[in-house]
């Protein structure tokens, strides 16, 4: 069953060493392709660390693992995840006559895939 | 390979040599004026024309960060004038934009239209010296430097505080030399302190303790710098904004920093802002007579103008407690300023000069005052302290002012008349400037006071900047658009047409100081700012074209 | 230079003293980095942090062609005339990129762009570009990086994660950095952090502020209204998740420090009220002077972003967004902007220096330049290099290129590279096109817009 939820990319130390390295190797691959997801929110949508989960945006679709973060952490409802080309799937074009796509503020769809 | 030139049958304005209106031949040879050149060289027949030095200006604000965050500030300045780039196939120019603060390719090339060939970016924290370096690589034609602002220099502070004059002297040798700059200036010296420090209060007197300095005043700062800038032979003396820039009453803090320097040379800038009578806080009056007086009996005060010009304008000072006071005054909410570590602080406002604002109709008829009062234009030169008090592109109505006593009244007649009952009346009044008297402070005075041998005259040896004018009834446009202009020898402007591009140089000092010295800045610069002291001096590469102007004792 | 490299001639291992690493906004220029010459690698960066020694340690010159064309590998000179022919043959071409390059390349760029009359635009855009547009309304109290480490008795770091994404950030500037009226380094600030989540960068802070998502101007208003003395409903605490005690609290400090700084990152530029959020907390700053000394000041994430803002606007008088089709500069962001300019599908050719917007932009905009020929420069292969025409294998700037970047706080800095290679720099790819198409363009008959013979096969 869908959820509806925020997705806030940001960017994280892994991903910038991931890019350092290579944007084609596992690292950045890894940094770029986890979201972070309330444990709570994990619970009851019955979701493991390392679960598949698909996020779906008015723009697109992209599939992604998950790991959990403790409430005072991450509020439920808020999803957090570091950029890269999963996130450009998943962002609007629409910048509001100012240039920038709303980038941090994403409602996204979450599923579980398994 | 020589390339020479002759210039023939034009009337020559050249005051440096004496020479007021006579008609000469000019010959020039590998970008230098000559005494003669082979009689079959090329010619620009000036016949019914006026011939002169290019201009130069002593002081406006056209690169470096504070420049740039005005632009950025301001698209609105920008789009209603734009300055295209011409047809490719003819001369590869920039295109750019302009308005009060033209991006730096507009500032070069309309410098150069205007037949000015050098000028001085006033006021640069040493820190940021490549910023402005760097945009001076691109402001095309014209020649120019920069001051570095010294008046509020924390490691200064630390030395004078402690007496130790010596290490000054080199301290300063050491900041000229890392910084490529020209000269050191003072802006509302002891001002930062209490601005940065201490909840934006600021300094009004001359003997004011300074914040966290037993020992500090805006007098001691201003005598130490002068002292050090003559013990060092710079060929600019120290050019100082006064405390108390812009508030009524102020012209006292003028006529005492003026006398606080003992007779030693010092340059007084847009002292127009600085001729106020009145209380604080209550609207300002003349005291432009007082000011002029002091100037025309002594000789060893320069100063420029500052003249105020109706319009647009951008206020943009090191002065920041100035830039705050204005807030109250202007009708644009947006205010910026503007720290920088251990030198200095700035402030900047859009700001608009209007004929029936009593205060801004004053400032105008002050500055036309001082321009009417001074006997000697060797030392009262024109500028806008642009673009604070106005574009340096009104340079030519503000010169039609000073020529045409008719242009004047009518102008006189329309502004705020409260302000002008203020203004004394007299002959001086009547007074028209000459020719000569034109030459005198839009390039020979600046050129002389600046210390630039090779600027602002015609005779053998200068620069061959120059600037050729259609002789016309009506000053404003015979300045803005002259028919030939030469910069180093190559014509940049042929019969009105921008044929040519060029690159100037940059001029700068470069004074002679005990290495020993870097062992006492090095730590400090280590502690207080967040660069290495090792990657602070700027490397020659940022000047690729310059001119080492030498100092007294070089 | 030469007094800080000292060649230790036996092993042929160099030290580089006072260089400066370009990986992020902190722009650190105290790198002192052990060189094996040989080996052509950098095998200690001492000072760098986590991303510093990243950059430097990885840094390893791939054996890649100079250039490829359609994917197979050319010589720069080949590379360099089809660049030529695609930017004199297009007719509204869209630069982009610039945040890590040198300002050197970045003044070249900008002359390209002019004289081929297209757009340019940096990554300012996706970044603090909205701040920049704050800044045309308000204006804003800024400062150097170390009149705040020197005065700043109060740091509010908001809508952004330093500790990972400028991870020297504390220790060199606003936390634990020793200054002039700050001895005590952390003991003698106030440190707080406003953010909708618990990020690394919390645990610094004495206070923590968890605002409730897509709430900050809510929450900016509020804080401004409190300045100012006037009346908020306590019910403000229902939008914001922020309590109006905590609010006051807040209010309080912040009028009654010597030197405030307010830190934001693109937890407000990037999100919902985008300009409107950096305009709110550049007023509160400017509103604040009232009463002290204030300064707010956008955390920047690119080694030399700044840079691209910088010179931009000096050569054309705006900061981003910058269109030349008339033959002088225009701007308008949403109109010139990169996204704006892909996703729509308005550009029929690009070139991309120095970024990577083929793995970060929409995917609207990625599908467009797909679809049309692209140009780009970059030291190792990317999602842009790959769908592009003609891609260009440059020098990094930094460790093998010198040249100018700007700190975000505007301080330039002078780079000291370390290692040659056998690369062209970014300014010499881009100056070699320009004198090319300067040279087609000043003997071209026809008119433009030969490139739609040059589109792919979509
Ligand atoms: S903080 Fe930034 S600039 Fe400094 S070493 Fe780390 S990545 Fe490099
Ligand atoms: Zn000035």
């Amino acid at each position: 069953m869908a959820e509806t939820m925020i997705l806030i990319p940001g960017r994280t130390t892994k991903q910038g060493v991931g890019l350092l390295e290579s944007k084609f190797k596992k690292q950045y691959r890894d940094a770029t392709t986890t979201v972070e997801i309330n444990v709570e929110d994990m619970a009851r949508l019955g979701l493991k660390d390392g679960c598949k989960v698909k996020l779906r945006s008015a723009n697109g679709v992209t599939t992604v693992k998950c790991t959990g973060r403790k409430t005072e952490d991450l509020p439920p409802g808020v999803l957090f995840i570091a950029y890269g080309p999963p996130t450009s799937k998943l962002m609007g074009t629409d910048t509001g006559a100012s240039g920038m796509p709303l980038s941090k503020h994403l409602e996204v769809e979450l599923e579980s895939v398994n | 390979m020589g390339s020479t030139l002759r210039i023939v049958n034009g009337r020559v304005y050249d005051p440096a040599n004496d020479v007021d209106g006579k008609t000469r031949d000019i010959c020039i040879k590998d970008g230098k004026i000559v005494k003669s050149v082979p009689p079959k060289t090329k010619c620009i027949d000036a016949k019914g024309m006026v011939v002169m030095p290019g201009g130069v200006d002593i002081h406006c604000h056209i690169a470096g960060a504070k420049a740039n965050i005005a632009r950025k500030l301001q698209p609105d300045d920008h789009r209603r004038d734009v300055h295209p780039r011409l047809d490719l196939k003819k001369v590869n120019t920039r295109s750019g934009t302009g308005g009060t603060v033209p991006s730096t390719f507009t500032t070069g090339y309309r410098y150069a239209t205007m037949g000015y060939t050098t000028a001085m970016e006033a006021a640069v924290p040493p820190l940021l010296a490549r910023h402005t370096l760097d945009e001076f690589e691109d402001t095309p034609v014209i020649d120019k430097g920069f001051y570095i602002l010294m008046g509020n220099n924390v490691l200064l502070y630390q030395m004078l505080q402690e007496g130790r004059h010596e290490e000054i002297r080199n301290a300063v040798a050491w900041w000229l030399n890392a910084t490529k700059s020209y000269t050191t200036k003072l802006v509302n010296p002891g001002g930062d302190e209490p601005w940065k420090g201490h909840r934006n209060a600021t300094i009004t007197q001359l003997n004011d303790k300074i914040d966290g300095y037993e020992q500090l005043t805006p007098r001691k700062i201003i005598t130490s710098m002068v002292n050090t800038v003559e013990d060092l032979g710079l060929p600019h003396p120290v050019h100082i904004h006064c405390n108390n820039l812009g508030h009524s009453g102020n012209y006292k803090t003028t006529l005492e920093t003026m006398k606080a320097t003992g007779g030693r040379r010092i340059h007084i800038t847009h002292i127009q802002f600085h001729s106020y009578g009145g209380k604080p806080n209550e609207n300002p009056t003349s005291k432009a007579p007082q000011i002029a007086e002091y100037i025309n009996n002594n000789s060893n005060i320069t100063a420029d103008v500052g003249q105020v010009m109706f319009g647009r304008s951008t206020s943009m000072t090191a002065d920041a407690p100035l830039a705050w006071m204005l807030t109250r005054y202007s009708n644009d909410r947006r205010w910026v300023n503007a720290d920088t570590e251990c030198e200095s602080g700035c402030g900047i406002i859009p700001f608009a000069y209007q004929e029936q604002v009593y205060t801004h109709a004053l400032q105008w008829a002050i500055g036309l005052e001082l321009f009417l009062l001074s006997k000697d234009p060797w030392r009262m030169v024109l500028s806008t302290d642009h673009p604070n008090g106005g574009t340096f592109t009104s340079y030519p109505r503000l010169i039609r002012t000073l020529m045409d006593r008719e242009f004047r009244k009518q102008q006189m007649d329309s502004v705020n008349q409260k302000a002008v009952a203020k203004i004394k009346r007299g002959h001086h009044m009547e007074r028209e400037y000459t020719l000569q008297e034109i030459a005198i402070v839009t390039r020979a005075g600046p050129a002389r006071i600046l210390g630039l041998k090779n600027k602002g005259h015609l005779g053998p040896g200068a620069d061959a900047d120059i600037t050729i004018y259609d002789e016309h009834e009506d000053k404003e446009l015979m300045f803005s658009a002259p028919r030939y202009v030469l910069k180093s020898g190559h014509l940049i402007i042929d019969n009105h047409e921008f044929r040519n591009n060029h690159e100037g140089k940059i001029l700068h000092v470069a004074p002679g100081y005990d290495e020993g010295i870097k062992d006492v800045i090095r730590p400090f610069v280590e502690d207080f700012y967040t660069i290495k002291f090792d990657n602070y001096a700027v490397s020659d590469h940022y000047i690729p074209r310059h001119e080492v102007v030498p100092t007294a004792k070089q | 230079m030469g007094a800080a490299t000292k060649a230790k001639s036996e092993a042929n291992i160099k030290t580089v003293e006072n260089a400066t690493c370009t990986f992020c906004g902190c722009l650190c220029d105290d790198m002192v980095l052990t060189v094996d010459m040989d080996a052509k690698k950098i095998t200690k960066a001492k000072n760098a942090c986590v991303l510093g020694k990243a950059l430097f340690l990885s840094h390893e010159e791939e054996d890649r062609p100079f250039a490829l064309i359609d994917g197979k590998p050319a010589t720069l000179k080949e590379g360099v005339e089809e660049a030529a022919q695609i930017l004199a043959n297009a007719r509204f071409p869209m630069f982009y990129g610039m945040s890590d390059t040198t300002c050197e390349a970045q003044r070249q760029n900008v002359a390209l762009v002019d004289m081929v009359g297209g757009t340019i635009d940096s990554t300012t855009s996706v970044c603090h570009g909205p701040t920049g547009m704050a800044l045309q309304g308000v204006g804003e109290s800024t400062a150097t990086l170390g009149e705040i480490k020197n005065r700043a008795d109060l740091v509010i770091y908001w809508g952004g994660n330093p500790a990972e994404s400028l991870p020297r950030h504390f220790a060199r500037y606003a936390v634990t950095a020793k200054g002039m009226y700050t001895p005590n380094r952390k003991k003698d600030r106030t440190i707080v952090n406003v953010d909708v989540r618990r990020t690394k960068s919390v645990p610094v802070a004495d206070i923590f502020i968890q605002v409730k998502i897509g709430a900050d101007f809510e929450l900016l208003w509020a804080l401004r209204a409190l300045v100012k003395g006037r009346h908020v409903d306590p019910n403000i605490e229902k939008r914001t998740g922020v309590s109006l005690e905590t609010m006051k609290d807040l209010v309080e400090r912040m009028k009654n420090c010597r030197y405030g700084v307010l830190f934001f990152g693109m937890g407000l530029s990037m999100t919902r009220g985008r300009h409107f959020n950096s305009a709110a907390i550049l007023s509160l700053a400017s509103d604040l002077n009232e009463y002290t000394h204030f300064i707010a000041t956008p955390m920047r994430g690119h080694g030399n972003v700044a840079g691209a803002d910088i010179v931009v606007s000096w050569q054309t008088g705006y900061p981003f967004g910058v269109n030349f089709s008339r033959g002088y500069p225009k701007f308008n962001p949403g109109e010139f902007t990169a996204t704006d300019m892909f996703a729509r599908g308005d550009a029929d050719a690009g070139l991309i220096l120095a970024s990577d917007p083929g793995s970060n932009f929409t995917q609207a905009a990625i599908d467009h330049m797909k679809k049309i020929p692209m140009i780009v420069l970059d030291p190792k292969l990317t999602h842009t290099a790959k769908l592009a025409r003609v891609a260009f294998t440059t020098s990094h700037y930094g460790i093998n290129t010198g040249g100018t970047a700007y700190r975000s706080d505007g301080v330039p800095i002078e780079l000291r590279p370390c290692l040659d290679s056998k690369y062209p720099s970014d300014e010499e790819v881009i100056r070699a096109i320009y004198k090319r198409v300067e040279q087609l363009l000043k003997t071209r008959k026809k008119t433009k817009g030969a490139n739609n013979k040059r589109r792919k096969a979509a």
